[in-house]
């Protein structure tokens, strides 16, 4: 039944120095379906793949407001994530409240990393189910992009995507993320549907109940973008892809 | 020695508290357990729970006023213990962060202990060390949270505190008094200042046509008007007193400093001379 005997719980080291439930716990976001995020020097654009468990049942929820300056998309277990983005919106209303400030999106990443690492040495508690790609725009620093994941790694990209499959959307990811710094909020969207159609299973399209855009940037408060301006995009992916094969070359002449 | 006649000869008695100490000592261990556990009933000590009624060591007042390109503050030295000049060398004045200064009126005490506070969240934030300070309006609204707080709990810090800044090209003037009141004006004074200098503060800028047309030398000279009209009338004051400045430069807070005056007219009073 177990496939060693040090994968019980999840104070336990095995000889080879590994703690095996934290890794089956990076397994639980590798099984969620697929978030990117990228980020220019102004704006942090979050996009998700959403699944719904049939089709008479609703996309389950993938990007959630944070603040106005934040906001995050997930993957992983959705439960846990509720569990999380509700401490993260109570802490943002702690910063307004005592310091009239928007939460410093730094701190409150590590804040995260924090509660993740007391679940990984405490025996008895579990990891964190879900990965989060935090986006958010402070004043004095700009914007910035960080993933947190169930081990308590919190590592700021101007890159990244989370979930199955994601490792396609990295590689495309990596192909234009030089460009990025200067790309606008436009820009970036193009590129992450770029980077979250590679993620999709074979026979399966982008449509406007499974793919969900989230911005925030200098000047923009977090928003999602739905109805006829996420079509827009989608047209766009599409007919970029029907001309040429590197649709997103088209995105960036337009800088 | 006992001094109640009555006593002499008797056993002392645990019961009767001779010397009007309260509470009696002795006491202590004798009020039971469930008595002790009922809210309000007080601490350990044997001492009631007991909120600040009135303050103790007091400062005076506390006058700021923008002015083009910063904000300048004033006040003495003086510490009063009621109406005596007890403390003669305190700075009521103090640098909180690289562009604020906070300056207090009341009592002194709970000003050391508001210090403190504000300390401590610089600290805190300074060894957060990713680029992000705490600006004056920051600041000022976790002051005027912690005053609230405060008054909410029927126990205030018996303070009205003057924050002044400089924050993003503009010049920042804030008062809150102990009830958690926050004002911002281009002009600030407390206590009896707050009769005597705010109208001359006032006047000043009207006259001039706002804070933007006064100079920080201007501003020195208004300040030192203030100061020496509150030296002649408010018996609390001292005329010995430091002024600080906020500016894009940052924040300086000058020597303890003195204005002219003029007494000789009081020999001719019935009253004041000799």
């Amino acid at each position: 039944m177990f496939r060693n005997q040090y994968d019980n719980d999840i104070s336990t080291w095995s000889p080879q120095g590994r703690l095996h439930q934290i890794e089956y716990a990076l397994e639980a976001v590798k099984q969620g379906s697929a978030s990117v995020g990228l980020r220019s020097k102004t704006h942090v654009v979050l996009l998700a793949l959403k699944r719904s468990s049939g089709e008479l049942a609703s996309h389950q929820q993938k990007l959630f407001r944070i603040d106005n300056h934040m906001g995050i998309a997930i993957a992983g277990l959705v439960s846990d994530a509720r569990v999380l983005s509700n401490f993260m919106r109570t802490e943002c209303m702690k910063s307004k409240m005592m310091y009239d400030r928007p939460m410093p999106g730094s701190r409150l990443v590590s804040m995260i990393g924090d509660k993740a690492q007391a679940n990984t040495q405490n025996y008895g508690r579990r990891p964190y189910g879900v990965g989060l790609l935090v986006g958010s725009y402070d004043e004095d620093t700009g914007a910035h992009l960080y993933e947190c994941l169930p081990n308590a790694n919190c590592l700021e990209y101007v890159a990244v995507s989370i979930g199955a499959k994601s490792q396609s959307a990295k590689t495309y990811l990596e192909k234009f993320a030089k460009d990025f710094d200067e790309t606008d909020a436009d820009g970036l969207i193009m590129h992450g549907l770029h980077a979250l159609r590679e993620t999709l299973q074979q026979d399966k399209e982008l449509n406007m109940d499974n793919c969900s855009i989230g911005v925030v940037g200098k000047d923009k408060d977090w928003e999602l973008i739905e109805g006829d301006r996420l079509k827009a995009y989608l047209d766009q992916l599409e007919s970029g892809a029907a001309t040429t094969e590197t649709g997103a070359g088209e995105a960036m002449d337009t800088e | 020695m006992d001094h109640f006649p009555t006593n002499w000869g008797n056993p002392r008695s645990e019961d009767v508290d001779n010397y009007n100490t309260y509470p009696v000592a002795s006491h202590i261990g004798t009020v039971p357990h469930s008595v002790r556990q009922i809210a309000g009933f007080g601490h350990t000590n044997g001492h009631p729970t007991s909120h600040t009624q009135q303050p103790v060591v007091t400062g005076t007042s506390v006058l700021g006023i923008k002015f083009k390109g910063g904000v300048m503050m004033a006040a003495d030295n003086l510490a009063s213990y009621g109406s005596l000049a007890r403390f003669r060398d305190v700075e009521r004045l103090h640098q909180v962060a690289d562009f604020t200064v906070l300056g207090a009126s009341g009592d002194m005490s709970d000003f050391q202990y508001v210090k403190h506070l504000l300390d401590s969240q610089m600290i805190k934030e300074y060894n957060a060390d990713d680029g992000h300070t705490l600006a004056t309006p920051n600041i000022y609204e976790y002051l005027w949270r912690v005053m609230y707080n405060r008054r909410s709990k029927m126990n205030p810090l018996w303070n009205t505190f003057v924050l002044g800044g400089f924050h993003k090209g503009e010049g920042f003037l804030g008062a809150i008094d102990l009830k958690g009141t926050p004002y911002q004006s281009a002009s600030i004074a407390t206590g009896f200042g707050s009769h005597l200098a705010q109208p001359i503060l006032r006047k000043e800028i009207e006259l001039r046509g706002g804070e933007e047309n006064i100079t920080q030398e201007q501003a020195v000279e208004i300040l030192k008007k203030c100061m020496k009209v509150l030296w002649y009338r408010d018996a609390r004051s001292m005329n010995k007193f430091q002024l600080a400045s906020i500016t894009e430069a940052g924040v300086t807070i000058s020597a303890p400093m003195s204005v002219e005056t003029e007494w000789a007219f009081a020999e001719k009073i019935r009253g004041y001379g000799a």
